[in-house]
């Protein structure tokens, strides 16, 4: 699974099982760094999650008898 | 004709009370009427009548029950309840013992909340078992509610607020009037159709009873349990309690701790991305300085540090063990040494050259012995031979002869016999008398006995 394709929960799920290994501490150590430059690479990726914000409202609204997705009118709030 | 029993006023009493209280409706019956009388007396129980137009039922309501209650009875008041009919001994009077009460009006929906709910329980629809975990990170939230009005409001702000990167879908549906219900249902099942999201909150603001009544209708609370997407609700207030909110996978307090239980908070989730960072940079150093302290303890270590003194120890036991082997060995060469000594010593004891000559050394002894012996008797023998051979010759009749004697035979049947007695000859008997140098014969003619000794 490519960095784009994977969830950030799957990203944080991964960081966090790395650094739990880790934290065990049996790990061998050329492991150990294989896993930590891993685990930087996550952090980077939840971190790059996290910043990508994208307001996307949508409403659901029925045209023609179907479903059609508009964005949803924040403006009153 | 069966004697007819009379009973004590005490025995009817208890009978009849037996019967009333034995009967299905009149132990669990729901009642509609107005309070009279009303009393709420020290103890704590509270005393009235039930009436209307027709009639009247002395009610009582202990503190136990009344104490729950959400409103205060007053005289007047038009109420709907729920009680058991049981009789009060003392007085013969029947009465009503109550559990709950409402005001009525609201009454009725409050009845048909209760009767669905404990319907939809026993029906399972509440099990915990049942209930959907609500994702930790849902990548997109359904949202069925209002397009207008607070709720709608507070969960996108707060979304928004909390975790600004989840896009919202919003469904809008009414949520009051005798429409919000099946447009409410649909949505449920739309949304679930649709699959776009994977957490859905179902709610409205608060409101009264009234308002809030689709959320407590059963096509809604089915429609919340068919859903494969895990479902929040969030109807009305913290008070509030909906069957929606019974059968829902979550139940939020308000709109906005709905939104709340949906996302993590944006910030926090920032500051364990860092945390996880931090630790993981820590453990790594952690673990790298472990192997460090680790390898510095095996450098330590003597086998490393000062191999040969290793092997002293082995050494003095080789040494001891080879000095013991030797001198093991010793021994049992010695013994065997001295066995083998032993043996050809017997050995030589018994050998046979030995014997053979000791045998022969016996036989040329003895062979010696008896040629010794055989001469011994020879020379013994040839001895008293000739010692007999002179005793012979001395007692030779002819020496004797030579001396004068002569022999005397007898001729009788063919048969010379010598004569030495008178006895063996008679007168005429012809006798040959040997001498020395010749015989003579001669004949008998006289004889003469002579006394023996005489001669």
């Amino acid at each position: 699974m490519s960095e784009q394709e994977q969830s950030f929960e799957q990203a944080l799920a991964k960081l966090e099982t790395i650094v739990q290994q880790l934290e065990n501490g049996d790990v061998p150590l050329e492991k150990a760094i294989e896993l930590f430059q891993q685990g930087m690479e996550l952090a980077g990726v939840c971190g790059g999650k996290l910043e990508q914000i994208e307001r996307k409202i949508e409403m659901l609204v029925e045209e023609n008898g179907t479903l059609v997705k508009k964005p949803f009118n924040q403006e009153s709030f | 004709m069966k004697e007819q029993r009379v009973l004590s006023i005490k025995e009817l009493t208890k009978y009849i009370k037996m019967k009333l209280e034995g009967d299905s409706l009149l132990s669990d019956v729901w009642v509609r009427g107005e309070i009279s009388n009303f009393t709420h007396h020290s103890s704590g129980h509270m005393y009235f009548t039930l009436k209307d137009e027709a009639s009247r039922i002395k009610s009582i309501m202990f503190a136990s029950h009344n104490q729950k209650l959400a409103f205060k009875p007053k005289e007047g008041m038009m109420i709907i309840a729920k009680g058991n009919i049981s009789v009060f001994d003392r007085d013969g009077q029947y009465q009503l013992y109550l559990q709950h009460m409402q005001p009525d009006g609201i009454g009725s929906l409050f009845l048909a909340f209760e009767q669905l709910k404990s319907k939809l329980e026993q029906e399972g629809l509440f099990a915990p078992e049942r209930k959907k975990p609500i994702p930790r990170f849902p990548k997109a939230i359904g949202v069925i509610t209002s397009p207008t009005g607070a709720a709608v409001r507070d969960i996108i702000i707060t979304l928004q607020r909390r975790y600004p990167m989840v896009p919202v879908l919003l469904y809008p549906v009414l949520v009051q009037g005798a429409q919000a219900a099946p447009a409410i249902s649909t949505a449920i099942e739309q949304m679930n159709r649709m699959a776009e999201v994977d957490v859905l909150i179902v709610g409205r603001g608060g409101g009264s009873l009234e308002e809030l009544w689709p959320f407590n209708e059963e096509q809604v609370a089915r429609s919340i349990y068919a859903s494969t997407i895990p479902i929040i609700s969030a109807v009305g207030h913290e008070t509030d309690f909906t069957i929606a909110d019974f059968v829902a996978d979550l139940r939020a307090a308000t709109p906005t701790a709905a939104a709340e239980l949906a996302v993590p908070h944006y910030v926090e989730l920032r500051s364990q991305v860092a945390g996880l960072g931090q630790r993981l940079t820590q453990s790594v150093f952690t673990l790298a300085e472990r192997r460090r302290e680790q390898l510095t303890r095996l450098m330590r270590s003597p086998y490393l540090r000062d191999p040969m003194r290793q092997l002293v120890e082995p050494t003095e036991r080789l040494d001891r063990l080879s000095e013991q082997l030797r001198f093991k060995m010793q021994m049992v060469l010695q013994r065997t040494r001295e066995r083998t000594v032993k043996l050809e010593r017997a050995l030589s004891r018994h050998q046979p050259q030995e014997r053979f000559a000791a045998a022969k050394n016996r036989a040329e002894r003895a062979q010696a012995s008896l040629m010794q012996s055989m001469l011994s008797i020879h020379k013994d023998k040839g001895h008293r031979l000739t010692v007999s051979i002179r005793q012979l010759d001395a007692l030779s009749p002819l020496k004797i002869m030579q001396r004068g004697y002569s022999l005397v035979y007898s001729e009788s049947d063919q048969k010379q016999t010598l004569v030495k007695s008178l006895q063996q000859v008679q007168l005429g008997d012809k006798l040959t008398i040997q001498l020395t140098d010749g015989r003579i014969d001669c004949q008998v003619w006289s004889m003469e006995e002579e006394e023996p000794g005489n001669v």
